[in-house]
């Protein structure tokens, strides 16, 4: 069971885990096109006060939340891989599950109606942002699922 | 100051130094380049939905060049310029108006970037040719180990009763590296607690060592670390006690240095954090003065008393260097070093870096290291006093190919200090003095000391030793020498090209087709 963790001493603030999440998530799949010609959006956020910086997506909670809130069923925790997924076409953006993360690891996307949420890269051996952080400040790391 | 009056804002004359260009059709307003310039160059104006840049404020570092995601930004040195002139360059204008605006001495950082010769350019190597094989060090053992201290001036030995030979000399302290580089001193203070740790990792990894400095050795690297440091006892004596002379590799005097010959260190207090202070052993937030000279050496009799007093503190079991910038009279004073019981000369010549230091001191005290070791090596041998001490070459050591003409001119090995700060990211923008560092070494500012992960940074280290290791290497072979120890000195194997016969005569080498 994987999920992302942010090593707080060498996060360096620089918010390209952000970038590189948007970039991973757009259509295109290249940069400037995700940023210029898309709507795509990081579902990772740096959560910053003074030197202290830290990226934060989302936990994959053993016991989510969200999961438990989400009124339409969009959210769920895949019982293979424990990671806590989200299925865009059942959502109906009422943003229960916003609330009741903890982390504030859910992001609104306003102009569809629905929530983002990370996903581990699906498809990809590593998590985008963790291949693409300049200071090796993330890190994939395995815990026992219960 | 009595009588002045409150400074007013005074409109400045500078030409940016640099200009930055922005790809706009590539800039995706990221804002990396904001967050990444401690100088606050880059700035977002929200309702334009634009990034502006203040080339005032950029002092050419590249860090936000390198971490622009879709490669939208060049920094390049202004081009717009005054009038050429021979003797008023542009750097002479824009430092002179600087002076006319602040009214203070220029600081600068970094090493001498004048363009004084460097014989590395103008020595070349020997390889061999039929009469002598060469060497593959893929194939065949190639030993690059160097013990630095004190040889002894006779070997004696004895034969046992069961035939076995004993050498019965007592040997003098002697520290072995694995390779003939070494690290040279950045102090924690000078340098962020990262890349200070970073260095003591590389040389932990690589077997060699790295210098305190003269900020004294944080004690949780003591134990871990300390087999690895040479610890520097300076004129300020910041952090010197029996615990930390006695966890080194070495113990090193610190005389002068190359880029600061004659003069003494500032650490403002603001750096100065409660590690730090701890570490140094003074009040946080005091500034850290070193004194231009050692108040108690004023003679070689004076430096004598201070080596044996650190032999006597570390039961004479380790070997004591001296460390003292390359200027005129460097060899007389090396073979007083000696004679005063230095086991380790260690010279620092007029390239070499620092943090803050006057830049007309920077740029115009001091010899270069080329010269210097040739001296110094010369005049031991004369006095037939070499084997008492190694001699460590320290600034301006670029690549491999140097570091190996130093050993043949006849250095034991060389310290490396802006090689290796490079290896960690620096780009030599000289802003070393302002605490600003963008690449996270040379600041005590934690947002910006983060910048530096100790397990890159070590691994960039590392690397870097093995690089130049292996080139060494192949240096070695191909003259057919299988040892460093045999290169040492071995001023056979150097010719001068485009060099006047006083500089072939005191580098002691002949003109190349000699």
């Amino acid at each position: 069971m994987r999920r992302i963790r942010c090593r707080e001493e060498v996060c360096i603030g620089c918010r390209l885990c952000e970038v590189w999440c948007q970039v991973e998530h757009s259509k295109s799949k290249e940069i400037i096109n995700a940023f210029l010609r898309e709507t795509a959006f990081p579902r990772v956020r740096v959560e910053e006060r003074g030197p202290i910086s830290i990226s934060l997506q989302c936990r994959h909670c053993e016991e989510p939340n969200c999961v438990h809130a989400c009124i339409s069923g969009a959210l769920y925790r895949d019982l293979e891989t424990c990671v806590v997924k989200h299925d865009a076409s059942k959502c109906v953006g009422c943003w229960s599950c916003v609330l009741a993360c903890p982390y504030d690891a859910i992001i609104r996307d306003d102009a569809h109606n629905r929530v983002l949420k990370c996903d581990l890269c699906e498809g990809r051996e590593e998590p985008i942002c963790v291949e693409k952080c300049p200071n090796d400040a993330l890190i994939v790391e395995a815990y026992d699922a219960l | 100051m009595e009588g002045e009056e409150e400074k007013k804002w005074m409109k400045s004359y500078l030409l940016p130094e640099f200009i930055i260009e922005r790809n706009e059709d590539r800039c995706i307003k990221c804002k990396v380049c904001e967050r990444q310039c401690a100088f606050e160059t880059h700035r977002y104006d929200e309702e334009l939905d634009r990034m502006f840049s203040n080339e005032e404020s950029c002092v050419g570092c590249q860090r936000c060049a390198v971490f622009c995601p879709t490669n939208a930004l060049t920094v390049k040195p202004n081009q717009s310029a005054y009038r050429p002139n021979y003797s008023w360059t542009g750097e002479r204008i824009s430092d002179l108006t600087k002076q006319a605006e602040t009214g203070a001495v220029l600081l600068t950082g970094s090493g001498n970037d004048r363009p004084y010769p460097i014989y590395w350019e103008h020595l070349l190597l020997n390889a061999s040719q039929v009469t002598n094989p060469s060497i593959d060090p893929l194939r065949e053992p190639m030993e690059l180990r160097t013990f630095l201290g004190r040889k002894p001036d006779m070997l004696e030995a004895e034969l046992m009763d069961d035939g076995e030979v004993r050498i019965s000399t007592e040997m003098p302290p002697n520290v072995m590296v694995k390779t003939p580089i070494l690290f040279s001193a950045l102090s924690y203070g000078a340098i962020s607690y990262q890349a200070f740790k970073s260095l003591a990792m590389a040389a932990s990894e690589y077997g060699t060592l790295f210098n305190t400095g003269e900020g004294g050795l944080p004690k949780d690297l003591r134990k871990e670390y300390g087999k690895n440091a040479i610890v520097q006892c300076a004129s300020g004596r910041f952090g010197v006690d029996l615990e930390y002379l006695n966890c080194s590799a070495a113990v090193e005097i610190k005389i002068g240095q190359g880029a600061k010959p004659g003069i003494g260190g500032h650490l403002p207090g603001e750096k100065v954090s409660c590690l730090i202070a701890e570490t140094r052993m003074i009040p946080a937030g005091t500034d850290a003065l070193s004194p231009a000279p050692q108040h108690d050496i004023y003679s070689i009799e004076d430096l004598s008393a201070l080596i044996y007093a650190l032999k006597e503190a570390t039961n004479y079991e380790k070997p004591v260097s001296v460390k003292i910038a390359a200027v005129h009279n460097s060899a007389a004073i090396a073979s007083g070093m000696v004679r005063a019981g230095a086991d380790i000369i260690a010279l620092d010549g007029l390239r070499g870096g620092t943090g803050a230091a006057p830049k007309m001191i920077r740029d115009n005290v001091g010899i270069p290291i080329e010269l210097a070791i040739s001296s110094v090596d010369e005049r031991l041998r004369e006095e037939g006093i070499r084997n008492r001490c190694s001699i460590l070459a320290a600034g301006g050591m670029r690549c491999s190919a140097d570091v190996v003409k130093a050993i043949a001119l006849g250095a034991d090995a060389v310290y490396i200090g802006t090689a290796a700060l490079i290896a960690m990211g620096c780009t030599l923008c000289q802003k070393c003095y302002t605490g600003k560092c963008n690449w996270g070494i040379c600041t005590q500012d934690p947002y910006l000391a983060k910048r530096i992960n100790p397990d890159i940074a070590s691994r960039r280290l590392t690397n870097l030793l093995r690089a130049w290791s292996m080139e060494i290497k192949e240096m070695l072979g191909g003259m057919g020498i299988n040892a460093i120890e045999s290169l040492r000195g071995n001023r056979d194997h150097l010719r001068g090209v485009g060099l006047q016969e006083w500089e072939l005569e005191v580098l002691g080498v002949k003109g190349a087709g000699e």
